[in-house]
């Protein structure tokens, strides 16, 4: 039985969350406030600020340089291609530990979340160069292996989670009737691990979106990313606060979007299924 | 039942991942710890030598060393310490009922989405900074002086705009484990007379507590590895002020070319974050058992 809450009390936390709520989303409301302003008026007193007029020549701005489409499609085409290939490779991986357990499947699920735990920087020498000597560095294909790699744990982990879900007698039962393993996939295992599959794209496609260590040290001037260009901006480019707000903007809208459409299906893609 | 052949399929799907998962632990982490006994320097090519323990004593006697590893330990607790007591009162307050509770939900996650370099910059220029930022600002319209945050206190800021970045995760997390726990149990320990301090200790916060293993322990991952945030801001000044051990690692070995001490920097973070990872799997592995 649900109790009855007193309207007050309501309305006391309704102001509290949406203020909090307020002071944590701020930063990021202000750089879409000042992307929006002149050069001028963006370095101005937030109430100074607020009364300027608005304009959007900061975005012509950033387009001009022609620089951003360029980083734009290096950021897609990391980011998609990292995740199609980790799909790849770990749809079949998964189905295998999820359908056809063995006495060691969980130590392997425990081992590959280990490897998540490899400091990035202490393979960082090794990998630098082998791809100077195998001609990776400042190279897409280089870095959508290394995203690749870096989040397949946690596409397999998460596929796993979602797999185990879907009841196994199903897929006996398809057996008995004759159906072959390739058959098997194609029609009973597909429709009903699309949704899992879903949010383990757009989870992956988020991490490696934003992936930050291995695109800023892989990378130089053909193959970098939105992160490497908005670093691009530390100084002294980033005291134009109009157009670095514009260009941040136009770098984590996509993702953001993406994000408040998955908030479930992050928590557990990232707790590696044990929060739901 | 599963077939032998169904088996021996099974072992062939599974083995294309495991096989690159192995290759890409194994091969770096044995080069790392070859090229950690050489005197290798990318700028002398081919004149690679032996020298045993040398990178080992001259990456651990280097002052920069000392203040590498308080540093990263400094971050991992503050901001540990922040997100996990911020996330629960913030999630404590966002599962109370209340009028638009989604759009709250939204505003609060969003930093988790912004890339590392992008907050970094926005924190650094549009808040930190002290002549145009909002904080000199505020703080001029109060009569204060503004306040140079990123030269005056540069590792304390590092650590909010990382907190900022990690505190709707946690959140979020101890949210979704708070409003699974049973209603009904809080309800009757109510009507039993325990008051909202012991119902938080004796039934919310055991509930949580797989929870918060589950959010330390993802972000310890992340947070040992803390790099662009640093590069954007400060360059891992001033002096060795807010440089971390991953920050003092890509110093010396990308950009002073010293392969060797490098290696043998990285060799020492993978065993930092193994002794990290080891007391953390015990304590994810008691709680995902019971």
């Amino acid at each position: 039985m649900a109790r009855a809450i007193s309207t007050k009390r309501k309305a006391i936390n309704t102001v509290a969350a949406w203020s909090l709520g307020f002071l944590i989303f701020f930063p990021i409301l202000w750089i879409a406030i000042l992307s929006f302003k002149t050069e001028i008026d963006a370095i101005k007193g937030p109430l100074d600020v607020l009364s300027a007029i608005w304009t959007t020549e900061s975005y012509s701005a950033v387009q001009e340089r022609s620089d951003y489409l360029k980083h734009f499609t290096n950021s897609v085409i990391i980011a998609l291609g990292s995740t199609l290939l980790g799909l790849i490779i770990a749809v079949p991986a998964a189905w295998a530990m999820a359908f056809v357990p063995a006495r060691r499947t969980k130590d392997v699920l425990m081992w590959m979340l280990s490897t998540k735990m490899l400091p990035p920087v202490g393979v960082l020498i090794p990998i630098y160069l082998i791809f100077r000597d195998t001609g990776l560095l400042d190279t897409r294909i280089g870095l959508v292996l290394v995203l690749m790699l870096i989040n397949l744990p946690i596409i397999i982990w998460m596929l796993y989670t979602y797999f185990r879900e879907i009841p196994g007698e199903i897929l006996e039962a398809a057996r008995m009737d004759g159906a072959s393993l390739g058959k098997e996939v194609l029609y009973i295992l597909t429709p009903m691990a699309i949704p899992g599959m879903a949010s383990t794209v757009l989870l992956n496609i988020i991490l490696a979106w934003n992936e930050a260590f291995w695109t800023l040290n892989l990378t130089a001037a053909k193959a970098a990313p939105l992160t490497a260009f908005i670093a691009s901006y530390s100084s002294p480019e980033g005291l134009f606060y109009a157009k670095l707000s514009a260009a941040s903007i136009m770098a984590i809208a996509p993702i953001l979007i993406m994000g408040w459409f998955s908030q479930k299906q992050l928590v557990r893609g990232l707790t590696f299924g044990a929060v739901k | 039942m599963a077939t032998l052949h169904s088996r021996a399929s099974a072992r062939l799907m599974l083995s294309p991942a495991v096989l690159l998962l192995l290759a890409w632990m194994i091969i770096p982490l044995c080069l790392t710890v070859y090229f950690s006994f050489l005197r290798y320097n990318l700028l002398m090519p081919g004149e690679e030598t032996f020298t045993g323990w040398t990178n080992y004593y001259f990456f651990i006697t280097d002052p920069s060393f000392k203040d590498a590893i308080i540093n990263t330990l400094t971050l991992l607790g503050g901001v540990l310490l922040i997100t996990v007591v911020g996330g629960i009162l913030f999630a404590l307050l966002l599962d109370q009922p209340m009028w638009g509770q989604g759009i709250v939900r939204i505003m609060v996650i969003a930093p988790f989405f912004v890339m590392p370099t992008v907050s970094a910059l926005v924190w650094k220029n549009m808040f930190m900074n002290p002549v145009n930022g909002v904080f000199a600002h505020i703080a001029l319209a109060l009569g204060l002086q503004p306040y140079d945050f990123l030269s005056q206190i540069p590792w304390a800021s590092i650590i909010w705009i990382v907190s900022w970045q990690w505190l709707p995760f946690a959140t979020l997390i101890l949210l979704t484990a708070l409003q699974s726990l049973d209603q009904e149990q809080l309800e009757a320990a109510e009507m039993d007379g325990a008051s909202w301090l012991n119902r938080f200790w004796f039934i919310m916060l055991p509930h949580l507590s797989r929870a918060i293993t589950v959010v330390v322990l993802i972000q310890t991952i992340f947070l040992l590895s803390v790099f662009a945030e640093i590069l954007v801001t400060t360059n891992g000044g001033p002096g060795t002020a807010t440089t971390n051990l991953t920050y003092l690692i890509y110093v010396q070995s990308l950009l002073q070319y010293d392969v060797g001490a490098g290696s043998a920097g990285g060799v020492i973070a993978i065993i930092l974050a193994n002794i990290v990872a080891i007391f953390l799997m015990r304590m994810i592995g008691k709680n995902l058992d019971a």
